[in-house]
Formats: structure tokens, sequence, C-alpha cells
């Protein structure tokens, strides 16, 4: 890169770091101010004190929502979740992304199974045919209706399916040759190359199970069954009753902490498993981008 | 080489697990959009009593529902135009920091936003854009008077518009910041020695050359036309602006799971999908005919 020493070069530089860094704090700044919520009393944040610095620090928001079984049930509810749903989404992809990456000369029909694959990107019933069937195919008040409709994302499969046929020919013509099978070569060559690939679509996956709110909105009507997500999302409004039927009194407990700072920390902590993974999260997203644009 | 490899029923074998959920939860509930001719019977299921086009004659004689169709698609054409030119101007101008560590700690900071659920981000939100929230704070500085962001029909559609943006620019940036470090610097070299300054370069060989990327990523967001963002616009709409906040998705779900008009919402679905279906179909045409793209 060539550099300039010249005062308009030096301006423009100076105006970008300020333009650069407004932008960033834009970003930063609202999950500051959560956080500065979360930690302060109630008094403070009633009265606008509150901006990027909790005023009067206390913990109880946290304690009260640590205290109560919902939150945590919800909370072991999308961990479990998650598990079971990445789980299913990793061998559904593994074994249709594998023949998926032969041509079709190896695998007869593989354009046209890939094309039955691909048009359900383009096209689906929609919402209220798909919740018909998963309702009658039973799987309402279950924690597989999580899990089960979605169990083959296509894209990421895709993205599986390109890191697939990157890899050299030879690795797998070796073991073929010596009369492996199709399985064998799969458990025994790919899986070990492929963990990267693996890490990147399985990322996705946790993050899908984790975000995802709706799905039990509409498919789960006991709200002790709610992942934390769609947990949360009945909170946004109703966390005021959430502190009224708590059993401890409630002027009381208003003295101490209210509805947003509640809110605001139940907010962080549901927020805080997908910072934890963002570092690997941003690490891999650059490598299935470059992936997901390699021809199919 | 090419030699017959052993047991390659196995490869259909691996194929089927993913072929039979795609066929019940995708293409199932495709059939089901025959509903939105029938009047749904629960006990006959998708072959309830056929009434033709009677379903779409009644929505489109709701007073509501062409004010629905204006605001998804003004809330979406702005979302997508915006989501254009804030991300390629930011990549722009972090592509003119010279240290790669300081331009990571930027992407970093603005990319994290994208992976948070939109109930997390609804609720920092309404507690950012609250009348006593730190936003209007700040323009208190200057007098402004307390807007209220997610109560004013005239201001809500842009608060969704802008809001969006700010949360999915980052994913955005980091697309056309590979497709800025894949341009060989040599043109930049040749282009100093030919005495053109930091500007002109930008103009003459950057944009250029980003180019194909935009009209990419442009003709790629054109099949969302009809998806104004249901997660964001659900939890942070309510009754006062559904004037100019109701959306044809969260109509549906109102109309179709709420108050169970499964075929009238299944009509309204339908609609919906064919508009969206003529859009990508376009855009995957036009991809290929504009910036030589085939996308499978």
């Amino acid at each position: 890169m060539v550099h300039y020493k010249n005062a308009g070069r030096t301006a423009f530089l100076i105006f970008n770091y300020l333009f650069l860094i407004v932008t960033a704090l834009i970003c930063l700044l609202p999950f500051i101010n959560l956080l500065a919520i979360s930690f302060s009393s109630s008094a403070a944040v009633s009265a606008g004190r509150v901006t990027f610095w909790p005023i009067d620090f206390t913990t109880m928001s946290y304690q009260f929502d640590l205290s109560g079984g919902k939150f945590l049930r919800s909370i072991s509810v999308s961990i479990e979740r998650t598990i079971l749903g990445v789980a299913v989404n990793l061998l559904f992809m593994i074994l249709t992304a594998y023949p998926l990456s032969k041509t079709k000369s190896k695998v007869a029909g593989r354009n046209l199974y890939m094309t039955f694959f691909v048009i359900t990107m383009l096209i689906n019933g929609g919402l209220i045919p798909s919740y018909l069937v998963v309702v009658k195919a039973g799987l309402r008040n279950s924690i597989w209706s999580l899990i089960i409709p979605g169990a083959l994302p296509v894209y990421n499969m895709i993205i599986l399916m390109n890191f697939m046929r990157g890899l050299p020919e030879e690795i797998e013509e070796a073991a073929l040759i010596d009369g492996a099978s199709p399985i064998q070569v799969l458990i025994k060559v790919l899986l070990p190359i492929l963990k990267p690939a693996l890490a990147t679509v399985g990322l996705f996956c946790i993050v899908g199970h984790w975000n995802d709110w709706f799905g039990a909105m509409i498919y789960i009507d006991n709200p002790d069954k709610y992942p934390l997500q769609t947990y949360l999302q009945t909170m946004l409004l109703n966390f005021e009753q959430l502190m009224q039927r708590s059993g401890t009194d409630y002027t009381q407990l208003l003295a101490l902490m209210n509805a947003r700072t509640g809110r605001a920390a139940q907010l962080f902590l549901g927020a805080l498993p997908i910072m934890l993974i963002y570092p690997f999260l941003q690490k891999y997203f650059t490598k299935g981008l470059v992936l997901g644009s390699v021809k199919g | 080489m090419l030699r017959k490899i052993k047991n390659q029923w196995q490869y259909h074998l691996m194929l089927l697990p993913g072929i039979i959920v795609v066929l019940i939860f995708s293409y199932i509930p495709l059939y089901g959009l025959i509903i939105a001719f029938e009047k749904y019977n629960p006990g006959l299921g998708f072959h309830s009593r056929w009434v033709g086009f009677e379903n779409f004659k009644y929505v489109f004689n709701q007073p509501n529902f062409i004010r629905t169709i204006w605001n998804t698609f003004y809330i979406a054409f702005f979302k997508i135009i915006g989501g254009i030119i804030v991300p390629v101007t930011f990549a722009l101008l972090l592509n003119e920091v010279a240290h790669n560590k300081i331009k990571r700690i930027f992407q970093t900071i603005v990319y994290l936003p994208n992976f948070l659920s939109w109930v997390i981000m609804a609720g920092i939100l309404m507690d950012v854009l609250a009348t006593d929230g730190v936003v209007n704070q700040f323009l208190g500085i200057f007098g402004i008077e307390p807007i209220s962001f997610l109560g004013s029909t005239a201001i809500f559609p842009w608060t969704m518009i802008i809001s969006d943006i700010w949360k999915g620019f980052g994913f955005g940036t980091i697309v056309y910041l590979a497709a800025l470090t894949s341009i060989d610097p040599g043109l930049y070299e040749a282009a100093s020695v030919d005495g053109a300054n930091r500007f002109k370069q930008v103009l003459k060989i950057t944009l250029p050359l980003l180019f194909p990327t935009i009209i990419l990523m442009t003709v790629l967001s054109l099949g969302n036309v009809l998806n104004a963002g249901f997660d964001q616009i659900y939890n942070l709409y309510s009754p006062v602006v559904y004037q100019s906040g109701d959306i044809i998705d969260t109509y549906v779900y109102r109309l179709g799971i709420q108050q169970a008009q499964y075929s009238v919402g299944t009509a309204i679905g339908l609609f919906k999908s064919v508009v969206s279906c003529v859009m990508v179909c376009l855009s995957l045409v036009l991809a290929d005919k504009v910036a030589k793209y085939k996308i499978f």
C-alpha cells in the first residue's frame, strides 16, 4: 500500500477514524447501557440517571432472576434443545452432503436429489400449512417439534457439500480401491478432515437453535417448557407480573430493583452464551462465507 | 480413473433420512397450500370443502389488508436500500485503515448484533428508545422533545428500518471487505505512479471492481421485498402502530394462528409466496445475466 503525506490525506484520515469510532459506539453503547441498567438500583433507573455506568451498584436484579425457577428452567430447556438439535442437524447434514458432493456419474440421480433439496429453499408452504403438518405429526408440546422439522438445514448442508467438493479426490480414491464402502470412507477418512467445516456449520446451527423463540411459541402450550428466548419474549412485557407473583413483598422488592433492571439482567444473561462463542463464530463465519460462494 | 465403487447403494441410503424429513416438513406443507382454496375443517384436514377463490376475496375485502401489503413493501424496500448503502460505505471507509488489527476490532464490534436474537435486541431497543431512554436523553441535550420511537405511527416504520440496518450491516461489511481485500494492490500502485490520488483510486479502481458484488447482493435481496422482518416487528410493535407497522407476516400470524382462521391465513401466505417466488426467480436470472453468478 502506498502512503501519502499531505494535509488533505491527514484530514481525511482523522475524519475517517472519527466516523468509524462513532459508528462502532452506536453498535456498542446500547449493550453497555443494558449492562449498566442491570447493575443499577431501581431508583437510579427510574430517575433516568443511568447511562453507561451502573449507579448505586447492586446485583439484586441478577439474584432475583436466578432465584426464580422459571428462568433457570428455560435455560436448561434451551441447552437441551441446542445440544439435541445440533447433533441431529450435523447427522443429517453429513449424511446428505456426502452423496451430493459426488458427481452424477458416481451417484446416479445426484442432480435430481440436489434439485429436490434446493427447491425447498426457493418455495415453502408458509407458516400455517407447516404448523398444521407439525401438529398432525403429533409433535405438539414436545421438544422434538423444535428439532425434527428443521433437521436438515439445506443452506448449511450446501456449504458442507462445497467443502467436501474442495477436497482432493485422491484422499477417498485410495480407500475405495482398497475395498472400503462409502460409509466406511465417510466415517474413517472424511470426518477427521472435515472437522473445521463441521465446526463452521455446527456453530451456525448452535446460534439458530439458541436464538429461536418462535417455534416454541406456536408449538408448546406450557410456558414451563419454553426455551430461554421464548421465555424472554414473554417477559418483554410481563416482567412486572413476575415480580408481583414472586412471593417477596412487592413494594420492598421495588425499592431494590424494577422491571427494567430485572429484564436487563435477563437479557444480558440470555445474550452471554452467544457473546462467549462469538470469537469462534467470527473466525469460522468468514471461512463459511468463502466456502458458500464456491460454485456448487 | 473411474472404477465401480463397491456398495453404491449406500450413497442412496445416506440420502434417505434427509429426503424423508424434507418430504414431510417441506413438501407436504407445499401441498397443504391447497387449503387456501378450501374452508378448512380440522376433521377433514387438507381435503376440506372446496370454495375456490372465496378466501382471497374475503382477504382483499378486509380494510386492513391493503394497508398491510403497503407497510410490508415500504419497510422491506428501505431495509434493502439501506442494507446496501450502509455496509458498502462502511467497508470502503474501513478499508482506508492501514492497520489490520484496528480494522479487525471495528469489524468485530459492528458484527456482534448480527448474532443476537430479535427478542434480545427488542428488549434492548425498548430500553434505549424509551421516552426516558438514553437516545432521548441524548437528543434532549440539543433541546429536542422526547420522541416516541415505538409508539408513533409516523416514526415506527423508520425505527424498524434503521434498527434493522443497525443490527445487520456488520454482515454486509464483512462481505464487501472480503471483496475489497481481493483487489490486486498492484493496480493501486500503478495508479499512484500515474499520479492518481487516493480518492481518484477509489472512484476508478475500487468501486468498479466492487460493483459485481454490490449487484449480486442487491439482486439476492430482491426476493425479500415482502419480508419486512417478522421477528423484529412482532417483538416491537403494538396495536397503537398497526396503522403503519403491521406487516403481512404479523397479520397472518394473528389471523391464522391466534384466531385459527387457517384457510384465510394460508391464502395470504400463498399470495406472498407467489410474489416472493417470482422475485426470487427474477433475481436468479438477473444474477446470472448481470453479475455472471450462478448460485447453484
